[in-house]
């Protein structure tokens, strides 16, 4: 029986490799994996707001409401451009004491400077406002008045913390990558730790620099959910567009979609500014300072620096981000818990939220993976040259750079146009669009760190071209792929702005949990607490199970 | 003045022993070469004395004072990396005059010793090209040439020849040493390359397993290894095992498998002592046919290869052992396989050492 079942498996094996051989069959699995991309993830979000393009005049008969909306907008990119630069300073020294420090505890504070990352963006919103405003909870009760009241502050420290991990992640790699001999050349040069710093590692790491500001950019312009949770009368462009969505009020449709096109365009024209002038912007390392630059590498200024980028991470951070464990805790204590699993009151709606939350993101994960990978293999070996792999690596961004709620309005005028299509498709559609981006990225990032010596060699040894992929390429990006796949999926089930923008009737957890904490639908802090909670308890176990899978296997 | 002084050096990295209580002096503008098989700490010992690594215990003077606190920006040393290290994002010039432009001397001096520098290694047509639109050699001049910028007296070289084809790293050895002994700097040459270190270097320490074996010139190390390991890491040995039989007032004899006697020049032995015998492929003589000749073996020709400047001969002795013999191809009549020779030990030439206890393989092993 069992070798029935391996000559089975070889035989379909060899029927894969056969196939594989043909370029005509390697043409359409590509065509197929190009297909997908530009008719589900990256038209949509453009051609629904040029459909909608005769609506955008009505918004300048308008005055107040174009005041509004110019505002938000503004305050959209100048929030994402302050919080993008707190970060690198604050995320560069952090990520540095992770490299250079030789303790066993830097693992954990490694993994401790991801838990933002995994904790869905609502929770951490409403965690936040918990910690700083909260008056009778939080750190406010012992001042007795709100530290920090909903409002831009607040939101700006919001989004330092779920970005900062994203900056420290990138920077972390960046640095594990960087040959320290020229460092150490500079050393012996005469130079001091500050200025070999200064004029030969940053200039050379300059390109994680620029990747890990606009993901933080990205993610700042991007974020909803959250955002909605702690921003009080303050509207940046995704709160406003959530509030238009909501209250529809008059000329609402035609602001909607002016402000849509606003956001996409100059998150597109900023990202390619980034990309254009990015690689010949030049840092300053003409002038040195000696004495200067010798005093600020002594030790006394590096341990504060140490102490400073701790504190900031613990109190700024950490703390205010695992906060939401308190109304967790009492939730357990006070009864909520047992009310929460049989399913009574407003649990009944978030079980179907969850499992639909959950639901989405397995399915968007899985097509994503599927039809991503060719799409990343295309990009990172160039398979039809450097010009188009160049542009398909720019368009794959897209998704990712435009904020989601601007993305979630044009994807629903554009669908709107096929009714027949459920809103349970709308929302993988528009879940599709919005983790695409994580995924291919990773990927071909991956895939191109793979020596193309490799895949040679197998190939001189006899191998076909899946044979390759999955002898080669496979085991050597595994880790990646998992990765990959772990982020679509979080970043599906904590994505808000896309899904209120393409939702009527179905609410994804997230959408629950902002009208719970706005008080759309009454809720106690523990049921709240609660609610955040097992969204972050199952992240966990994904996380667990996925590292667990992956570890310690190449 | 730059000589260089070790005293009782220790590295440690977890439980691995990388330096080994070393102890050592350069002297000043010496060319000194470290060498020793891939992992037997020299590189570690040459990042010890740039300070790009702390001791673990042990101190290090450069000039006669103590460096060993001191950060590597202050120990003023030029470091020649095996990569080069040639910072990417600055065209050749820039690299040139780092040094003395974090140092912070003047425009007008930095710019002189640039061009000097330049002019010295052969590429001031090159200043404005970037470290990928350069060749190998042309890298490793650049490298050499920002080292000397930053004013150093002490040269510290990390194979600096290593990543180099065959023919342009002969000829650029050359001028390295030429160079140093110009300027009249102290050079530290780390290499895996015998016959580099014996072309270039005054003297050489052979290092094994995180301890120096040995200090000499490169003749001293060749004529006379004290150590068995230096005797077939410095060119080459045949090793026969062997007894002392015999002590007399000039020379001693070692019987060596299957009751045969040879003679050689050493005191230090006692009677009944086990010993390895060690003779060059270079000093044996073979002769055609059986002679009776004194301290010689008769053999048979088991293989011959031809290596191109030499031939040479693998001899089955009539004991069992097998030796290599070394002959200039082209000077010589060649011996057929199969042939029956006389091989015979030169006496001054033929070296005793103790038996090691871990046994021959393991002594000589490079790993």
């Amino acid at each position: 029986m069992d070798g029935m079942i391996t000559v089975k498996g070889r035989s379909l094996g060899r029927f894969l490799e056969v196939l594989s051989s043909k370029r005509s069959i390697q043409g359409l699995i590509y065509a197929c994996a190009g297909i997908f991309f530009f008719a589900l993830i990256l038209f949509p979000p453009i051609l629904g707001i040029l459909l909608k393009w005769n609506l955008i005049g009505q918004i300048f008969e308008n005055p107040a409401l174009m005041a509004r909306a110019t505002s938000a907008i503004y305050a959209s990119f100048t929030i994402a451009l302050f919080v993008s630069i707190i970060d690198i300073i604050a995320g560069l020294p952090m990520a540095w004491f992770i490299w250079r420090g030789k303790s066993k505890w830097l693992d954990a504070l490694d993994t401790l400077a991801d838990i933002p990352f995994i904790v869905p963006t609502v929770a951490l919103g409403f965690s936040i406002r918990l910690f700083w405003s909260d008056k009778t909870q939080g750190m406010s009760s012992l001042f007795g008045t709100s530290l920090v009241s909903p409002g831009w502050l607040l939101v700006i420290l919001l989004h330092f913390v779920f970005s900062y991990p994203a900056v420290v992640r990138v920077m972390v790699g960046a640095l594990f990558d960087y040959k320290r001999t020229y460092e150490e050349a500079s050393r012996t040069l005469g130079a001091a730790p500050v200025t070999a710093d200064r004029t030969v590692t940053f200039p050379i790491l300059k390109p994680s620099f620029i990747a890990a500001f606009t993901l933080a950019f990205a993610r700042s312009i991007s974020e909803t959910g959250a955002t909605v949770i702690v921003a009080g009368t303050f509207e940046n462009g995704p709160v406003l567009l959530n509030n238009l969505k909501t209250t529809q009020e008059p000329g609402y449709e035609s602001a909607l979609v002016f402000v849509s096109f606003i956001l996409i365009a100059v998150a597109c024209i900023i990202y390619a500014i980034i990309r254009i002038f990015g690689p010949k912007l030049k840092l300053p390392i003409r002038k040195v300072w000696p004495v200067a630059e010798r005093k600020l590498s002594g030790q006394g200024l590096t341990n504060l620096r140490n102490t400073s980028t701790l504190l900031v991470f613990f109190v700024l951070i950490l703390i205010p981000s695992l906060f939401v464990a308190l109304p967790m805790a009492n939730a357990i204590l006070d009864g909520t818990l047992n009310q929460a699993l049989s399913s009574t009151g407003i649990w009944q709606g978030y079980w179907q939220s969850l499992s639909l939350s959950y639901g989405i993101a397995f399915v968007a994960t899985l097509l994503n993976t599927v039809t991503g990978l060719p799409m990343a293999v295309l990009i990172a070996r160039k398979r039809f040259g450097m010009l188009p792999s160049t542009i398909l690596d720019v368009l794959i961004n897209i998704p990712m750079i435009v904020p989601s709620i601007a993305l979630g309005v044009s994807l629903s005028i554009f669908w709107s146009n096929f009714p027949f299509i459920p809103e349970v498709g709308l929302l993988i559609f528009a879940h599709l669009a919005i983790t695409y981006p994580y995924f291919v990225r990773s990927m071909s990032a991956a895939i191109e760190r793979v020596n193309m010596d490799l895949e040679e060699a197998s190939k001189t040894l006899g191998a076909k071209p899946f044979t390759v992929f999955r002898t080669i390429i496979l085991p050597l990006t595994k880790y990646s792929l998992f990765a990959g796949a772990i982020m679509m999926f979080t970043r599906s089930v904590s994505e808000t702005g896309a899904t209120v923008a393409v939702i009527t009737e179905l609410k994804t957890v997230p959408v629950l949990l902002v009208e719970w904490v706005m008080d759309v639908v009454s809720a106690t802090p523990m049921e709240i607490g609660l609610g955040c909670g097992f969204l972050i308890i199952l992240s966990f176990v994904i996380l667990l199970i996925s590292r667990g899978t992956v570890r310690g296997r190449y | 003045m730059p000589e260089v002084r070790i005293e009782n050096v220790t590295k440690k990295y977890g439980k691995i022993v990388a330096v080994d209580n070393v102890s050592l002096h350069v002297r000043d503008k010496e060319y000194f070469s470290l060498i020793g098989p891939s992992g037997c700490g020299k590189t570690t010992l040459l990042r010890l004395i740039a300070g790009l690594v702390q001791p673990t215990e042990g101190e290090i003077f450069i000039e006669n004072k103590s460096v060993t606190h001191t950060p590597p920006e202050d120990r003023e040393i030029g470091f020649v990396f095996q990569t080069y290290a040639l910072f990417p994002h600055m065209n050749v010039w820039n690299n040139v005059i780092y040094g003395p432009r974090v140092k912070a001397w003047d425009k007008e001096k930095s710019n002189r010793i640039g061009d000097e520098m330049l002019e010295m290694v052969l590429l001031r047509e090159r200043l404005d090209a970037y470290p990928r639109e350069l060749s190998g050699g042309m890298m490793q001049r650049v490298a050499l040439a920002r080292a000397l910028a930053a004013g150093a007296k002490l040269l510290l070289l990390d194979e600096p020849l290593g990543a180099l084809d065959a023919k342009i790293r002969f000829e650029l050895r050359y001028d390295v040493r030429k160079l140093v002994k110009d300027l009249g700097l102290t050079a530290i040459h780390v290499t895996h390359d015998q016959s580099e270190a014996m072309a270039i270097s005054d003297r050489i320490a052979v290092m094994k397993k995180g301890k120096i074996l040995q200090v000499g010139t490169p003749l001293e190390l060749y004529m006379k290894p004290q150590h068995i390991f230096v005797a077939n890491f410095i060119g080459e040995s045949n090793f026969l095992e062997g007894y002392v039989s015999k002590v007399d007032k000039k020379e001693i004899t070692i019987e060596l498998r299957g009751d045969i006697l040879v003679q050689a020049l050493d005191h230090s032995r006692k009677k009944g002592e086990k010993v390895a015998v060690a003779v060059r492929p270079e000093v044996l003589m073979i002769e055609k046919g059986k002679k009776r000749k004194e301290n010689a073996i008769f053999g048979k020709i088991e293989r011959r290869r031809f290596e191109g400047t030499d031939i040479r001969y693998e001899i089955r002795l009539e004991n069992e052992d097998l030796v290599v013999a070394v002959r200039p191809a082209l000077i010589n009549e060649w011996l057929d396989v199969q042939e029956k020779v006389t091989v015979s030990f030169p006496i001054e030439k033929t070296l005793v050492f103790t038996y090691p206890k871990k046994g021959l393989k393991e002594e000589l092993a490079l790993e």
